[in-house]
């Protein structure tokens, strides 16, 4: 369960060593597109032995390597898994990528004696990815999607626009596809990084239609992603109400009740019970799990 | 004879160069130097060795770099001065 995913360029010694401060659910240490092609093998080393000093970082650790269309991601992989990272982020990810990186992580966590298993974050920013979304969120370790919008709309050869309706079938299909199967739907970045009122807005959009979490490209966006995908006070107090009432409802042996004049059945306690998680995971709720 | 550079004179980073050598050389320039000259050379040496390295010229520019940014551009020049044909 995330909100904010910040983008750190794997060669900038300064934004590595305070990627923890900035408040983002992760950070993803970019080999990719941050990168200069002269550059992808201090990027590379330099990412490896940051991982090295860090111990006990406050949020997951993801690594975008190289696209497996390149010369870079082998090495990327070689030098970066280890039990320091959660994720590798896969760019320009396709069924057949998800299941060639599946047995390659699985190789490398042998061979290191790695003890945990790490995740994959395939970034869906072909048109040819989007039509395989389905498929994609049920390849191994997949553990959320992200949209990449821009290479997307590259793709599809479309201009990206504000209002954004050029990427509206792919993000509800991540969207529906992330909820069937219970992994996080994360958004594209919002590129302008100066209009906050713009980025809280497109937030709201898309958590609308029902993605949960953003890539962030700056640091001064995590505060705004961060208080759009959670849910509102008022939210929480319904959600709150509703627990209560259901536990009262259970005593009496009653699988359906009402509140304030409207039925409550499983579906509706399932979203409180969702709505409460998710605040409670963010303390947004007191100490006794009611609201603030 | 074969050169190579990495890193950057970027805050917080360092900027290596190497050179084939029939000796083992350092120089550290560093904006800490006063500080730290003694520490940021014991990285390049303990580094060295790691490579397995004991003929070399290294010029180290410091910006601030911590140990792990040391090492890993002082790891990357010297790679890239053995990749040269």
């Amino acid at each position: 369960m995330r909100r904010s995913l910040l983008f750190i360029p794997g060669n900038n010694p300064a934004m590595l060593q305070n990627s923890d401060v900035f408040g983002s659910d992760a950070v993803i240490y970019d080999l990719e597109d941050a990168v200069s092609v002269t550059e992808k093998d201090a990027a590379r080393v330099l990412v490896s032995q940051f991982l090295a000093t860090t111990d006990n970082m406050p949020m997951e650790i993801v690594v975008r390597i190289n696209g497996l269309d390149t010369d870079y991601y082998l090495k990327d992989i070689e030098a970066v898994v280890s039990d320091k990272i959660d994720t590798i982020m896969l760019p320009k990810a396709q069924v057949e990528d998800l299941n060639k990186l599946d047995k390659l992580l699985s190789a490398v966590e042998k061979q290191k004696k790695i003890k945990k298993h790490i995740g994959v974050l395939p970034i869906i920013e072909l048109t040819a990815s989007v039509l395989q979304i389905n498929e994609i969120v049920r390849c191994p370790r997949v553990n959320g999607v992200l949209l990449g919008a821009e290479d997307l709309s590259s793709d599809l050869e479309v201009a990206r626009t504000r209002q954004g309706n050029e990427i509206l079938l792919p993000r509800m299909q991540i969207a529906y596809a992330c909820a069937a199967h219970k992994i996080d739907a994360i958004d594209t970045p919002f590129t302008d990084t100066n209009d906050m009122d713009a980025l809280k807005e497109d937030c709201k959009f898309v958590c609308n239609l029902g993605m949960n979490a953003k890539a962030a490209i700056h640091p001064n966006q995590i505060p705004t992603i961060n208080s759009v995908f959670v849910p509102s006070d008022k939210l929480i107090n319904w959600a709150l109400r509703v627990e209560e009432a259901a536990r009262r409802a259970a005593e009496k042996g009653l699988g359906v009740f009402s509140l304030d004049g409207k039925m409550v059945d499983k579906p509706v306690i399932m979203r409180a019970e969702k709505i409460l998680e998710k605040a409670r995971k963010y303390h947004l709720t007191d100490e006794e799990g009611g609201s603030l | 004879m074969k050169r190579a550079i990495a890193g950057s004179l970027e805050s917080n980073d360092v900027l290596i160069t190497v050179k084939e050598s029939d000796s083992l050389n350092i120089t550290v320039k560093s904006i800490v130097y006063d500080f730290f000259h003694r520490e940021i050379e014991k990285v390049i040496r303990d580094t060295l060795a790691e490579l397995g390295v004991d003929k070399i010229d290294v010029t180290c520019e410091d910006k601030g770099a911590l140990d792990y940014t040391i090492k890993a551009r002082l790891t990357v020049a010297v790679q890239r001065m053995e990749e040269q044909q």
